[in-house]
């Protein structure tokens, strides 16, 4: 009961401090809205060449758009969530404070990235979604199950990709320094998870390995439950797996990273 | 009194020059100090910049056209607007760490110097391992000059480094333009990005694809279209998709210059009004 609290708490400290920065979200709901428009209207070309290309049509295919847009800082596709602070930690030797608390370092940075991506998406995601929904044609359900179901995916994407990137982080311990891990993350995240096309418009042998790896639980999955085209539950075991051995992939790096390696000190 | 005057002027310019080339020499030995971290960046840099035309060859893997255009066409698009954003973003990319910059107060800093502010900041974090987004663009533009089907005249190679100057010119003015609006508001540099990135994403794919009205906005309100879209359907012998006279297709040094006149006077104005956090 009393840790259900403190990660509580926690969260809540990562929603506070993210919803600080008021005119660098106001920023962001602009950029993210000015690449959605941009992004849109390529779609629309590409699926006038090629109509239900990956299953899509055109109003599917501008919901993606919208969606990703969204889902774009929410999830941290391309970084820049609670991995980067634990890199600076892990790097300057706070991450000594960290071990030292009577809390489990995993939860603990779970709590506070669930916080930041709440926030992310209330304060910058909805609106160029909304911009979407008003000013161009989308393919929303209007049933509310399929929305609670939505919600559902979206709870376990976060969680996917938090344990991502918490994995990806944890190298610091040995090579020191984050730079080239976070252009890595960067470059696998706008990829992998479908920032550049949706996961089901890649073409072969390409689109059947993209589907089935953990970066299709971000955005393809809250988009295909979303417009019913697949089955929530299946969405849900595909996260649900990714999530588990993601997660304990951390742990074990985890259990590795603080039994080995001396932390940094100054 | 005239010529003092434009005496005077040249020579800030030369020494805004000069100190641009000392501050972003020293930035360029301390990234060389990890050699291998440098070449590895540069790489990524380059993967990085480079998924923007991933996600145009995905496209053309499932179709023959977008919009009309067949992939030489758009691949010459992609490769003089990352081309010339490149150049840009090596010159100035560094320019959104200036709200960083005022909120911890290290600007006045700048300030004080006897050095051109502009000059100071642009080189600011100067970094080398933007070279991967030019090399890449490049690549690409010489893929697309190759294979792209077009009758070369006298005027339409000389377009080529036109069109990749004067657009490196036009991203220039965005990002001081940018720079300018972050004296304002301090958080706001994700502003600039809509433009710079989104524009230089935008030009990637053909004119036709967007709606008209899209199109007259960066024609004759934000003219990022002079950076490849007009010039380019000059050469490509294609229509652009709103009525311009042909001449408009050489316009581009002229806009670049109006451009930067203006991101000038939005940098002084910015400057003028710039109020220190005092801490």
């Amino acid at each position: 009961m009393g840790s259900g609290r403190l990660y509580l708490a926690v969260a809540v400290g990562g929603f506070r401090r993210y919803a600080t920065y008021r005119a660098a979200t106001a920023a962001g709901v602009f950029t993210n809205t000015v690449f959605g428009v941009i992004l849109v209207y390529t779609y629309l070309a590409l699926w006038d060449e090629k109509p239900h290309l990956g299953g899509y049509d055109q109003a599917q295919a501008v919901t993606y758009v919208w969606l990703g847009q969204c889902l774009y800082a929410t999830l941290a596709i391309q970084g820049g969530g609670a991995e980067k602070d634990l890199m600076e930690r892990i790097r300057t030797g706070e991450i000594a404070v960290d071990l030292y608390r009577p809390a489990d370092l995993q939860l603990w940075w779970l709590a506070g990235d669930v916080g930041r991506a709440l926030f992310q998406m209330l304060g910058r995601g909805v609106i160029p979604f909304l911009f979407g929904a008003l000013f161009f044609p989308m393919a929303l359900p209007t049933e509310l199950t399929l929305w609670a179901a939505f919600l559902v995916t979206l709870l376990l994407a976060t969680v996917v990709s938090f344990a991502i990137r918490y994995l990806v982080a944890l190298s610091v311990f040995w090579l020191m320094d984050g730079t080239g891990v976070n252009q890595a993350l960067m470059i696998t995240g706008i990829f992998f998870s479908g920032m550049v096309l949706p996961l089901n418009a890649f073409p072969g042998v390409l689109g059947d390995i993209v589907r089935v790896l953990p970066w299709a639980a971000q955005i393809q999955m809250p988009a295909d439950v979303l417009m019913g085209e697949t089955d929530p539950l299946r969405a849900y075991a595909f996260q649900a797996a990714w999530a588990v051995v993601l997660l304990a992939a951390g742990r074990l790096v985890q259990s590795a990273a603080t039994r080995r390696v001396v932390v940094q000190g100054g | 009194m005239g010529d003092t005057g434009a005496l005077a002027r040249r020579s800030a310019l030369v020494e805004g020059l000069r100190a641009y080339r000392l501050i972003a020499g020293m930035w360029v030995r301390s990234s060389m100090t990890y050699r291998t971290s440098f070449v590895v960046t540069v790489f990524g840099n380059l993967l990085v910049t480079g998924l923007d035309f991933v996600a145009i060859l995905l496209m053309f893997s499932q179709v023959d056209s977008l919009g009309g255009w067949s992939m030489p066409e758009v691949a010459l698009l992609y490769g003089l607007s990352a081309t010339a954003f490149g150049i840009a973003d090596l010159v100035l990319g560094s320019m959104d760490v200036l709200g960083a910059r005022i909120r911890d107060g290290s600007f006045d800093t700048l300030l004080v110097r006897p050095a051109p502010v502009l000059a100071q900041i642009g080189a600011d974090r100067f970094a080398l391992r933007r070279l991967g987004r030019i090399t890449q663009g490049a690549v690409v533009l010489g893929y697309a000059l190759v294979s792209v089907d077009v009758d070369w005249s006298a005027q339409k190679v000389l377009l080529v480094p036109v069109m990749l100057v004067s657009g490196a010119v036009i991203f220039c003015s965005l990002f001081v333009a940018g720079a300018a609006f972050q004296i304002l508001v301090q958080d706001a540099s994700e502003v600039q990005n809509a433009f710079t990135y989104g524009g230089n994403t935008l030009l990637q794919y053909p004119p036709s694809v967007f709606g008209k009205d899209l199109v007259r906005g960066v024609t004759f309100m934000l003219p990022l279209a002079f950076v490849n879209w007009v010039p380019a359907a000059y050469v490509l012998g294609r229509p652009y998709p709103i009525g311009l006279p042909e001449w408009a297709a050489f316009a581009s040094p002229l806009v670049a210059a109006v451009c930067c006149a203006s991101a000038g006077l939005a940098w002084r104005s910015g400057l003028r009004s710039y109020r220190s956090t005092g801490s």
